[in-house]
């Protein structure tokens, strides 16, 4: 299958380019950039004048909730939401049921994913057996099944020591270990950002000690172990200070930003919307501004969307009781608009944020359209509106503050190894 | 962000979920209503058929006896059907959801739930359902959510202020005690700021107070002395037993020697200052029997007004703005 996208205006960050150009595609990688290769003849052309051509999406932590949880959502729905949502590769952590924490079943997934033949499935392997936080798992065997980080999803490890070995062991092997830094006792019971909105609705609050203390310790721990330390989904100003530091005092560290994040804070919490129930919470106003400033200038690595879909039974209960997270999928390229919109940034710094960053992040030969690299494309309109509805959604997991609102960002074709994984409908 | 889902679209009284954000002139509309339902207590017949051929439902997720009585009294005292429902949850006993439970009791013709639930924000899910499948005939009465709000119990505290003081404006008022995990408290602030409390203070210990409580008007005080100089208001709140348990509170017993309120540390106050507590109370805990059962506490004339006031806000909810 030889592919031309033709006329429009391509978009790598990884190569620095923003410019009208042609790709040239054949056997499932990128041939030219262009100008055609002598005698290329295209099975196909794919129209995208007045449209920007991108590296396919990656994102960094999508749960497809498959094995175990597919009355929520299942490989299939996740990663047709994924490709309509111009991600290409998407990393997944290992909070499934049971959890990733043993070959067979990252095996098992992988395989799953494969047969689907849309988006690159990446799973993260369990840092510690069923997420408990007691036993090591297996994380050369799980290397080499498939699994290209570990990660103890949202489950904090209480055991300092178990954590410090864990850190000393994925060192052994250079593997990177995906942490969220949360403090589980000062979080215990806590559902919203400890602030005046907590005060008011009378809902147990999540310091930002809770997620400074962590990091803390992660930065300590990582420095003692020599492992390499991902810091997943910070939330406040303060956190990204330690961030600023370490790095300062000469550390290797990476970390992501939840897209909602970028543009919720506490006050949408509203009325006890549980859709704005996530983890870690919706921080204060100031913090928000902070994360959006620092992804901006690349203090954040990457973007993330945190795709969490939860079924509706689990959401129509009060704030407390309802299952956080939120879907996201669909909404990365949009909401990263909106956001590189009101930063005014230029798109190529955005996409970057979504593409070569995040690739660079998972160590992943990705997120770029250099010639003889994997053809994973997204062709967007930047400008034209989508409404995010429970019938636009794909994935399982209809549960966003964003229902009924516009947002900017249509996609208007998905390749994957050169093959047209999803196409828009055509508009009437 | 959604609509303030208790005024309806013109601003109107739809549901009673939380002082916070009630207009001044709706509070005082409430308490003005109330007055003379105080009276009705005092005749040969003490009921009203402003309700008749109503019904409510006492839709109680938590226990609470007290509570519950005084919603019921209100509303046969109107003359409405009452039936009661103690729905107690728990993680292992996950039946019914709450929405499911509401839409079975809204088909049975409800036209008003009355709902205390352990979780901050219950009472609005249930407002926000009734809205979004278009019944909103039937109203809301919040009798206290988690942690969040208890608005009658607020407003028939402001209705025994303004019977002993009159004028807000001119008030030193001090809530003291467990407040990070009180209802009550909160709702009192925002009725107190709402009317134009100019001084409002609330006494205790760091680990009993809310982070940010400052943002919601009140000045912090550690110390009760202090706290209580000069006031016109002693606002005191249950302390429930478990919260000695733990790490917020040592003993009950330091607890009252700090934070009790004593004839000894009530001295500091006005000398017709009044004492107020939402019951039950624990003598020698938070408050001792001297000042419980002493010549300025209005302990009892809060809970008869306490009903005078649930029938005022049951009267203005269902019975066409009495």
């Amino acid at each position: 299958m030889k592919i031309h996208i033709k006329g429009g205006r391509l978009i790598d960050p990884a190569q620095d380019i923003d410019a009208p150009t042609d790709v040239y595609i054949a056997a499932g990688k990128v041939v030219a950039l262009g100008t055609a290769p002598d005698g290329f003849h295209a099975n196909r052309v794919i129209d995208a004048s007045g449209l920007v051509v991108a590296p396919g999406l990656i994102d960094l932590c999508a749960r497809l909730r498959e094995p175990g949880l597919e009355y929520r959502a299942t490989l299939e729905s996740e990663v047709a939401a994924a490709v309509a949502g111009g991600v290409t590769s998407l990393a997944c952590p290992p909070d499934t049921d049971p959890v990733l924490d043993e070959p067979g079943l990252v095996e098992m997934l992988k395989h799953r994913a494969r047969m689907l033949n849309l988006a690159h499935v990446y799973p993260h392997g369990a840092l510690t057996a069923g997420l408990k936080g007691e036993r090591l798992t297996e994380m050369g065997e799980l290397h080499d099944a498939g699994c290209i980080a570990f990660s103890q999803a949202n489950v904090p490890v209480a055991d300092t020591q178990v954590l410090f070995r864990a850190m000393q062991y994925a060192a052994t092997f250079g593997y990177t270990v995906w942490l969220q830094p949360t403090d589980m006792h000062l979080a215990a019971g806590g559902v919203a950002h400890e602030g005046e909105v907590a005060a008011r609705l009378g809902l147990t609050g999540i310091p930002v000690l809770a997620e400074t203390l962590a990091i803390g310790q992660m930065l300590q721990l990582a420095r003692a172990t020599g492992c390499k330390l991902h810091l997943a989904r910070i939330s406040s100003r303060a956190g990204l200070m330690l961030i600023d530091q370490a790095r300062l005092d000469g550390m290797q560290v990476s970390c992501d930003v939840a897209i909602h994040a970028l543009h919720l804070c506490d006050v949408d919490i509203g009325y006890f919307d549980p859709q704005c129930r996530t983890v870690p919470p919706l921080r204060a106003q100031f913090d928000r501004e902070a994360l959006r400033a620092a992804l901006a200038d690349g203090r954040i690595d990457a973007l993330c969307s945190d795709h969490t879909p939860v079924d509706d039974d689990a959401k129509q209960v009060p704030f407390a009781e309802a299952e956080p997270g939120t879907t996201g999928l669909e909404l990365l390229l949009p909401l990263t608009l909106a956001w590189a919109r009101e930063m005014r940034l230029p798109l190529k710094v955005a996409l970057a944020r979504i593409t070569a960053d995040a690739a660079r992040v998972l160590g992943l030969n990705a997120g770029h359209l250099r010639v003889g690299g994997a053809a994973d494309v997204c062709i967007f309109d930047p400008e034209a509106p989508v409404r995010i509805s429970r019938e636009s959604l794909r994935s399982q997991g209809k549960n966003t503050p964003y229902l009924g609102r516009e947002l900017p960002g249509r996609v208007s074709a998905t390749l994957v190894s050169g093959q047209v994984v999803y196409e828009a409908p055509v508009r009437h | 962000m959604a609509r303030n889902p208790q005024l309806n679209k013109n601003g109107e009284l739809q549901h009673l979920l939380t002082t916070e954000g009630l207009p001044r002139d709706v509070i005082t509309r409430i308490l003005d209503t109330a007055e003379p339902f105080a009276g009705v207590a005092e005749r040969e017949v003490k009921k009203v058929p402003l309700l008749r051929g109503k019904s409510v439902f006492n839709l109680f997720f938590e226990n609470s006896t007290r509570t519950r009585t005084t919603f019921e009294i209100a509303a046969k005292r109107l003359s409405a059907d009452v039936i009661n429902l103690n729905i107690a949850t728990s993680s292992t006993n996950k039946g019914e959801t709450l929405l499911d439970t509401v839409d079975n009791l809204a088909a049975m013709q409800a036209d008003m739930f009355v709902v205390r639930h352990a979780s901050s924000g219950a009472p609005y899910l249930i407002a926000q359902h009734l809205e979004a499948t278009g019944r909103d005939h039937i109203h809301v009465v919040n009798a206290g959510d988690g942690r969040h709000a208890h608005p009658t119990q607020g407003l028939l505290d402001m209705y025994t202020i303004r019977h002993y003081k009159r004028d807000f404006t001119q008030l030193s008022v001090a809530i003291v005690g467990d407040i990070l995990h009180s209802r009550v408290a909160r709702s009192q602030i925002h009725a107190l700021t709402t009317l134009g409390v100019p001084d409002l203070r609330a006494i205790a210990p760091k680990t009993l107070l809310p982070h940010d409580i400052e943002r919601l008007g009140c000045r912090v005080y550690n110390d009760m002395r202090e706290g209580l100089r000069g006031v016109d208001v002693v606002m005191m709140l249950r302390l429930q037993n478990e919260r000695m348990q733990g790490s917020l509170l040592p003993s009950a017993q330091e607890y009252f020697k700090f934070f009790g309120l004593t004839e000894d540390k009530l001295a500091v106050a006005k000398p017709d200052a009044i004492v107020l507590h939402p019951g039950p109370m624990n003598r020698g805990v938070e408050i001792d029997s001297a000042v419980a059962d002493g010549r300025q506490a209005v302990i009892l004339p809060q809970v008869t007004f306490g009903i005078a006031v649930r029938m005022a806000v049951m009267a203005m909810l269902a019975g066409g703005n009495a």
